[in-house]
């Protein structure tokens, strides 16, 4: 089911400018991979080249292989939806959609994917929601308009909405970034569920988060504002907070700069 | 930790009181109101400085109550309160200033316009009747309005939303911005070149080729024309300002989900901008059904009724008007204020219908 990601020299550009330089790194099936690093480093832009997010923008385009189980996914006949279907995807900032319900939300991926079924929606939904941890706190009002949910509720609602279509690997940008210490456990215990199921990979500033929540840690860093990101080393997450090899991480982990 | 907390109970007392100031009571501006109001009758209509009017009378209270507020409120509240005081009544002032003519024009059209509000109007056009006649009716305006107005709208809508769609969501480049120039041109257009245009274009160029005599001919759908021609920038503007708005972390958590970028456009994009698209139709709309200049160049009016808008002259409500209110007769005014009044409601009736339908029903209720 869960699948393993490989990236050889990925480089992104926002036109002239290059934000990440040749990412080389292997991310492992039903595991947690965390992308820590300080701020313009290029974690973002990263994730968002995994699922092909990153050419949305006008100008941005990724140079090198992305492979998910050994398929290219920047290949010419690659369908881009069909990727991010697979690779689904949730961001710093809760965004369900304002003019639908809870439920018409969580279903959204499937029924404007082409899903007709009101049975197989229904219980698209549910599975979704418990999967979400949403369930029990949303279920009797399911058609009460998803924005009017708490932050934390709402962050889970587009967790539930992203593994509503059943993808296999799933992108998290700073998940909780906007949320309260509660909701964030919330998301954590979340998270932990999850890779029973999913490969996860999540950006966060958050050391501790990194350290509670991942099985493996990539430390992403820029030498100077201006210079392209680069991964500076990839490791089990006790080595990379115990015994990093790197001395720029240890300096990043143990708070001498970032 | 200990001296934090006794901070509060040792000194609350000085706290509260530098947090505390006088304010002047209810009843002390009602006073200075009443007393401003006295003022200016006494000094303005009794006193008849000026040749005091009521319009007059009516600033110069305003005026009196401005200043003696100000002292008053300096002298009991401080400066910085009176400033706040005297700012807060001009805002209102300037309020209710904008209200007066807005008003004075609703009050008018009703007083005026219910004159001939009978079902005689309602039911005839002008056929036979002269400007020295009782009776006569709006019926073909009515229908001439609600036909030229609704082709319009159904051409302009989908063209206009489309241009609009293309200029946000793909129109990248030189093209884009291109197309961006025009609309903008395009929405200083003054009607009569619209009307011209259409003349030029259509009712002289193409309508010999649609009639079996050869012959070039009015029409209300070349007054539909026209008013496509000026309505087309305003909705595509307002579309585009709508759309504009639209979170694109929507439209990225939309393709997140694998959603296609059409699908997201028509399921996520356009529902979330509604409301305000709607309001620029509308705003498009009761514009072009306003229109008369173009709609007297090609389709020409007529007393008679015509619901056919491919062919022949057709009136509209606003020729009907200007046609009316020329006519200096105690028959024709009565008509124009009338046709007036309901050109108002229907576009009106229009707004309130349209606002209903485009809200979030579904997730609006309890
Ligand atoms: N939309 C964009 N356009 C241009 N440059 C961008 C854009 N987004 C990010 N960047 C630049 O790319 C670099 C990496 O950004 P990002 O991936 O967001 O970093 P991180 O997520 O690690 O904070 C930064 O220098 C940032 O300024
Ligand atoms: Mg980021």
């Amino acid at each position: 089911m869960a699948k393993r990601i490989e990236a050889v020299g990925v480089t992104a550009y926002y036109g002239a400018f290059k934000a990440i330089d040749g990412i080389s790194m292997v991310i492992e099936p039903k595991s947690v991979t965390a992308l820590i690093g300080p701020s313009g480093c290029g974690k973002s832009t990263f994730l968002r080249s995994i699922n092909r997010m990153h050419e949305v923008l006008p100008g941005a385009r990724v140079e090198g292989k992305l492979t998910i189980d050994s398929q290219d996914i920047y290949a010419r006949d690659v369908d881009v939806t069909a990727v991010r279907r697979t690779i689904g995807m949730v961001f710093q900032r809760p965004n369900p959609f304002p003019t639908m319900s809870i439920y018409d939300n969580v279903v959204a991926g499937l029924r404007l994917g082409g899903v007709r079924r009101k049975s197989l929606l229904d219980d698209a939904c549910e599975k979704a929601l418990r999967a979400a941890n949403l369930w029990n706190e949303v279920h009797t009002r399911l058609n009460r308009p998803g924005a009017g949910l708490s932050g934390g509720q709402q962050q889970r609602l587009c967790i539930a909405r992203a593994i509503a279509v059943e993808p296999q690997v799933v992108l998290m940008d700073e998940p909780c970034s906007a949320l309260d210490p509660i909701s964030t456990l919330a998301i954590e215990d979340l998270i932990s569920e999850l890779k029973n199921q999913y490969t996860i990979i999540i950006v966060t500033h958050n050391m501790q988060q990194a350290a509670r929540v991942s099985d493996r840690t990539a430390f992403f860093s820029i030498d100077k504002t201006g210079d392209p990101g680069r991964l500076i080393e990839y490791a089990e997450t006790a080595k990379i907070f115990t015994n990093p090899s790197v001395k720029k991480t240890e300096d990043y982990i143990t708070g001498r700069f970032g | 930790m200990t001296s934090m907390t006794t901070i509060p109970t040792s000194s609350s007392a000085p706290l509260t009181n530098a947090l505390r100031s006088r304010r002047l009571p209810v009843w002390a501006l009602v006073a200075i109101g009443v007393a401003a109001a006295v003022l200016a009758v006494l000094l303005f209509k009794v006193a008849g400085l000026m040749d005091g009017g009521w319009v007059l009378t009516l600033v110069g209270a305003v005026l009196i109550f401005l200043i003696g507020l100000s002292v008053i409120s300096s002298v009991v509240e401080g400066r910085r309160a009176a400033r706040n005081r005297v700012a807060t009544s001009l805002i209102y002032s300037a309020f209710v200033l904008a209200l007066v003519p807005l008003v004075s024009v609703v009050i008018t059209l009703l007083n005026k316009g219910r004159t001939r509000l009978d079902g005689t109007f309602f039911n005839n056009s002008m056929r036979n009747i002269t400007a020295f006649d009782s009776g006569g009716g709006a019926y073909h305006a009515i229908v001439g309005t609600l036909e030229q107005a609704g082709i319009a709208t159904l051409i302009t809508v989908p063209l206009g939303v489309a241009g609009a769609i293309y200029i946000v969501e793909y129109g990248r480049g030189r093209l884009a911005n291109t197309i961006r120039f025009f609309v903008d041109v395009m929405t200083g257009i003054p009607s009569i070149v619209a009307g011209l245009f259409i003349l030029a274009f259509w009712v002289l160029i193409v309508s010999p080729h649609l009639s079996s005599t050869h012959q070039p001919f009015n029409s209300g759908f070349a007054a539909a024309l026209a008013l496509f021609v000026l309505m087309l920038p305003t909705v595509t503007r307002s579309t585009e300002e709508m759309l504009r708005l639209v979170p694109a972390s929507l439209r990225e958590g939309s393709f997140a989900l694998g959603i296609a970028k059409w699908k997201t456009i028509m399921r996520i994009v356009i529902p979330t901008a509604l409301p305000g698209i709607v309001t620029g139709i509308m705003l498009a709309v009761a514009r072009a059904a306003g229109e008369t200049a173009p709609v007297l160049l090609v389709a020409g009016g007529t007393p008679n009724r015509n619901f056919n808008p491919f062919e022949g002259n057709q009136e509209s409500l606003s020729v009907y008007i200007y046609d009316q209110a020329a006519a200096a007769t105690k028959y024709g005014p009565p008509r124009a204020w009338t046709a007036a009044l309901t050109l108002v409601a229907l576009v009106l009736l229009l707004t309130v219908v349209a606002k209903l339908l485009s809200r979030r029903t579904k997730l609006n209720q309890k």
